[in-house]
């Protein structure tokens, strides 16, 4: 291939990628023209292949040893892909670092600050910075931190704020950045590997033959890291917490980072970094699930509980996870000298003593309930968190990051101290899985089946979240300030808000599973007697 | 919304246990003296040309309270024309008298405002004669606090402000020496001659926020008691409802509450109480040509019945309605009756909404079912959107900021006063604001796409339905003439219609024309209809007051239709222009 066909085939993909970028979450409808033939898409997706390799490439040290199989081309053709790349995507991605920062340094620098760092759904009681500072001030004296029912962080976090403390909006700015980064990086990668699976099952004619409009096209597929960051970055829902320094930026950044290296496929790191955010707020615990599926399919493991690979596989995980674990309490331990962190900081968050309204489900049942039912409906409430993982994890064993997503939402949305923080994280991962519109769009027109198209259903289910989201401040003002409403009103939001997240995460998850299904069944879904069947998600 | 009314409305009956059960006898006697001291207060006001603040102290001492005065200063952002103020400097005097019967922890609180000229000297006076009543009982179980408050809101203002040590508005203000505790409720009093015909209750806060219904549901139960004439919004109620003149009088009444309430601003000075979750009403004594007269010692016996219930409180009032509106003082309309009113009108949004989704969304898929013409597919993108919303909340912006920053600047150059210069600042502001916007668009992005309108009218439609909702949450009456002439221009604006039409029905219902018709139907209903001359005038002044009501109390009208209403109203604007 010469270079100049490169750069023209290039512009071209560039040409159709601005279309795709310029459009909002509303997704268009791309597609390959339904008569184009099979080797012709074929053609197309190997080049993309090459492309998407070629750029990772010319980042220093990303991808290397997968490139350097492939690169039995010539050099020129790395250099125009490297040039593009760097034009195309590293601009953009910096300008939007620079626009997202100074939107956080102009409202840390605003009055608004103190509100928003008084608002309940933004901050939570383990998270407030107030609590830090009076954590850190405590330490100061020669007193424990945790003394008086105040400070509920980690004794590592205070230790990083001990140091920190005068540059605590930069850190936290940082933590945002590289939250959005590492989404960045991992998007992309797993883009690539999702390509090559796709690439590798059209090769070997995988799917059936009037599935290819549920291919997905490269263009569609080479904005999306950059629309991640973005979403992760500009979500209000991430300043407001950044805004506020609530502690949840630093765990979504951890999180962010277990993500990156699971998907990178470094077992070490990615048990380390899950170990850090377990230690952070112990719901991460269930994303060890799908990282040891992730990495085991990675490593070429055979996820099968009869082969002793297996078994291996899952000792060695557990023991780096458990062992950096162990590692972690023992060194907090060390560096406050007393076990008290273990009661306030995890104690508090299973036991919910904390009553103070949130955006979770906790805080009305347990201050409306009898104390005897308490421990009863606590243990109902928190296995609520760790119960989907086991059925999720058979149902998507094929898919770990989609996994991983669900369950990120799942903590978000059944975690005892919610903040909406935790909500961007996985808010961030929806344009990963746009392409499921798509394919519920076309599936809606082209077959015409009974299920309701999930589309307009996402349609109710933001507006229903953005209204919540103005409603939260709204009725808390008229409960707590003006006093003519009472924590019905704001409770009545909070579930609806609850719902509608759940409705969200459920919609994506009916999707995906109808996708892979018509990936393998066909488009066309017959019943025996020849009628149309429809497909009913039980 | 009209007919939601006399046989549909409840009506009103005491929630309160605390204050139904028990029967309180009053027993006030001395009106005439009370009257003699409001003529020696009114002779040392005249003296001193001001609040004669010695003698207030030394009478509030002889009466056996604990004496306390604050003084306070505040510049007004623009001098204010209405009251012919501009550096404000005054002092409030209050006497506490300690409850004989429990703790300190509670108080109760009567003001009456010293205000300029002739006015309210009964009030002190009855204030002051009740005190020395009120001394010599034995049952009081919270402490009560006699206020005289000068400059009325802006005294009243920097009293609270600083009894509940906050500072919301930069006014400077001495700490307060004696404190009682936390207040449950407060009445404030202005009466302004010896004999009275009828008494009004005024109930309109800050923010359109509204009492307790109790506390006007203990007022009526008192005047029907004592045999006052009582009425609400200066109106009697009429026993002929279902006669029309009795029905269009009931509407006429609510109307008046409704604008009332619109407009944000405290209309007595208990408004300001009601922020601190404090039930609060003024109490305004009305003497007309009637026959039938009150004197001041049944006034009285009204006030010590009224205090005595509330001393009897165990809790805040918290039991009845929050959210009512009221076409008589028996009669109110609860939040339940006329949400669904409001509800309906948001539908309308919410459909349109949806309308337009469905829209957006099956275009393509009509094409994949024929030609896939990608580029008529081509979407408007985020920019297209993006750029008329910034740029009209910016507008928006400006008329927030500009009128008080530039004052000076139209002073120096334009042949205006301040007051004059900050208004005429709004109005041309908000003028130029119509022609910025589908300019810059259009030099933008090229000429927008059928795709482009559509996103941006979705966009704009569910701002104003979750901008609307929550108005109405905290003020009903405004979000509710918005929402009339608001949903009306959302439903219909495409870039399709008739433009110079549309164009000036667009700007008829503008809030800026809301505004003005409002200010004419409130003349009205007042019975005081004005000459367009005139109600240009008080259309003017009405601007001022707002954005005076924001800088000193904080009133959120002028903020949220700047910074809100108005930048919305403008994305439809927009899209009429969209081309």
């Amino acid at each position: 291939m010469s270079v100049e066909s490169t750069a023209m085939a290039f512009s071209t993909i560039t040409g159709s990628v601005s279309l795709v970028l310029s459009d909002a979450p509303v997704a268009i409808l791309y597609h390959f023209p339904v008569n184009q033939a099979h080797d012709g898409v074929l053609r197309t997706l190997d080049f993309i292949c090459d492309t998407v390799d070629t750029s990772s490439a010319s980042k220093p040290g990303k991808g290397k040893r997968k490139s350097s199989l492939k690169s039995h081309g010539n050099h020129s053709y790395f250099l125009s892909g490297g040039e593009s790349f760097l034009v195309k995507m590293v601009a953009p991605l910096s300008l939007l670092l620079i626009v997202a920062v100074t939107i956080r340094a102009a409202l840390y620098r605003s009055s608004l600050a103190e509100l928003i760092a008084e608002r309940v759904e933004v901050v939570s009681p383990i998270t407030a910075w107030k609590r830090v500072i009076e954590g850190l001030a405590l330490l100061d004296l020669g007193v424990s931190p945790y003394s008086g029912d105040v400070f509920h962080e980690t004794p590592l976090i205070i230790y990083l704020f001990h140091f920190l403390v005068d540059y605590a909006e930069i850190t936290f700015m940082l933590a945002d950045v590289i939250t959005a980064v590492a989404l960045y990086m991992a998007v992309k990668d797993f883009n690539k590997q999702v390509f090559r699976k796709q690439k590798f099952s059209v090769e070997a004619e995988r799917y059936p033959a009037d599935c290819l409009e549920l291919i997905r096209s490269p263009t569609e597929m080479f904005y999306i890291p950059l629309k991640v960051a973005m979403f992760y970055l500009l979500n209000p829902f991430t300043i407001l917490s950044c805004v506020a320094k609530s502690t949840c930026g630093l765990n979504n950044a951890v999180l962010s980072l277990f993500i990156l290296t699971t998907i990178k496929g470094n077992v070490l790191l990615s048990a380390i970094f899950l170990c850090l955010a377990t230690y952070q707020s112990i719901y991460p615990l269930t994303l060890c699930a799908p990282a040891m599926l992730y990495l085991m399919q990675h490593q070429y493991v055979p996820v099968n509980p009869r082969r002793a690979a297996f078994w291996w596989f899952l000792v060695q995980y557990l023991f780096m996870y458990l062992g950096s674990l162990f590692v972690i309490v023992c060194l907090s331990f060390f560096l406050l000298g007393s076990w008290d962190f273990l009661p306030s900081v995890y104690g508090f968050i299973l036991s919910v003593p904390d009553l103070t309204p949130n955006i979770g489900l906790f805080w009305y049942f347990f201050a409306e309930m009898f104390e005897h039912f308490r421990l009863f409906f606590l243990c109902v409430f928190q296995i609520n968190v760790f119960f989907y993982t086991v059925p999720l994890c058979i149902k998507l064993k094929d898919q770990p990051v989609f996994l991983m997503f669900m369950q990120l939402a799942v903590i978000s949305i059944f975690k005892s101290y919610p903040t909406v923080g935790d909500t961007a994280l996985y808010l961030a991962f929806l344009p990963v899985w746009s392409h499921l519109h798509r394919c519920e769009c076309l599936l809606h027109t082209w077959v015409r089946s009974g299920s309701t198209g999930s589309t307009g259903n996402i349609f109710l289910v933001s507006c229903v979240l953005l209204a919540c989201s103005a409603l939260f401040p709204v009725l808390w003002h008229l409960w707590i300030y003006a006093g003519s409403a009472n924590s019905n009103f704001y409770y009545a939001i909070t579930l609806l808000f609850n719902v509608a997240q759940i409705l969200l995460v459920s919609d994506y998850f009916y999707a995906f599973l109808r996708r892979e299904h018509h990936l393998t069944a066909g488009l066309y879904l017959k019943k025996k007697d020849g009628s149309e069947a429809t497909l009913v998600l039980k | 919304m009209g007919l939601a009314f006399e046989p549909f409305t409840l009506r009103t009956y005491m929630s309160e246990n605390a204050m139904g059960s028990t029967m309180v006898e009053e027993r006030f006697p001395s009106g005439e003296r009370a009257l003699a001291t409001g003529k020696e207060f009114a002779a040392h006001k005249k003296k001193v040309g001001g609040m004669p603040v010695d003698w207030l102290v030394k009478t509030m001492q002889a009466r056996g309270l604990e004496v306390f005065t604050q003084s306070f200063s505040r510049t007004l952002p623009f001098p204010d024309e209405n009251k012919e103020r501009y550096i404000v400097k005054g002092t409030n005097v209050y006497g506490i008298l300690r409850a004989p019967r429990a703790p300190r922890t509670e108080a109760l609180v009567l003001s009456a405002p010293c205000s300029p000229g002739d006015n309210n000297n009964q009030a002190v006076g009855l204030l002051l004669g009740l005190a020395h009543y009120f001394r010599s009982q034995v049952f009081w179980a919270k402490d009560i606090i006699f206020l005289v408050n000068e400059h009325d809101l802006i005294g009243m203002q920097a009293w609270l402000e600083s009894y509940h040590h906050t500072n919301t508005t930069g006014m400077d203000w001495s700490p307060l020496q004696g404190r009682g505790g936390s207040i449950q409720a407060a009445l404030s009093l202005e009466l302004s001659s010896d004999v009275i015909t009828s008494l009004d209750i005024i109930l309109e806060g800050l923010n359109g926020q509204l009492p307790n219904l109790d506390l006007a549901n203990l007022f009526y139960a008192f005047c029907q008691k004592i045999g006052v004439l009582c009425t609400i919004q200066g109106r009697l109620q009429r026993n002929d409802w279902d006669s029309v003149s009795g029905y269009s009088h009931a509407v006429q009444t609510m109307m008046l509450m409704v604008m009332k309430q619109a407009s944000g601003r405290p209309w007595g000075d208990h408004g300001l109480f009601l922020r601190y979750h404090i039930e609060a009403a003024t109490i305004k004594g009305i003497n007309s040509f009637r026959q039938y007269k009150t004197d001041v010692t049944t006034v009285g016996r009204l006030l010590e019945g009224m205090f005595r219930k509330l001393n009897n409180l165990l809790e805040r009032l918290h039991q009845s309605y929050f959210f009512y509106l009221m076409p008589s003082l028996s009669h109110f309309v609860s939040i339940g009756y006329y949400m669904p009113a409001f509800g309906l009108l948001a539908v309308i949004l919410l459909l349109r909404a949806l309308d337009l989704w469905v829209q957006l969304v099956s275009p393509p898929a009509i094409a994949v079912d024929g030609v896939g013409d990608v580029a008529q597919q081509s979407s408007p993108g985020v920019l297209s959107v993006l750029t008329p919303l910034v740029i009209s909340h910016l507008t928006g912006a400006a008329l927030y900021i500009l009128p008080t920053r530039f004052q000076e600047i139209a002073v120096e150059h334009f042949p205006v006063s301040e007051t004059e210069a900050v208004v005429l600042t709004v109005i041309a502001v908000y003028t130029a604001g119509l022609a910025l916007p589908h300019n810059t668009h259009r030099l933008l992005s090229g000429e927008g796409t059928e795709q482009g309108w559509r996103v941006l009218k979705l966009v704009a439609v569910l701002y104003l339905a979750v901008l609307l909702g929550c108005t109405a949450l905290i003020n009903f009456s405004l979000g509710f003439i918005l929402a009339l002439t608001l949903v009306p221009v959302a439903a219909f604006v495409t870039p399709h219609v008739p433009k110079t039409l549309s164009a000036v029905v667009l700007v008829i219902l503008s809030p800026a024309f809301t505004l003005l018709f409002s200010v004419f139907f409130f003349q009205e209903l007042e019975e005081m209809p004005v000459s367009f001359q005139d109600g240009w005038l008080l259309y003017l002044s009405v601007i001022s007051q707002g954005i005076l009501d924001h800088h000193l109390y904080g009133s959120l009208v002028y903020p949220l239709i700047a910074l809100m209403v108005y930048p919305c109203w403008l994305l439809f604007w927009n899209i009429l222009f969209w081309k």
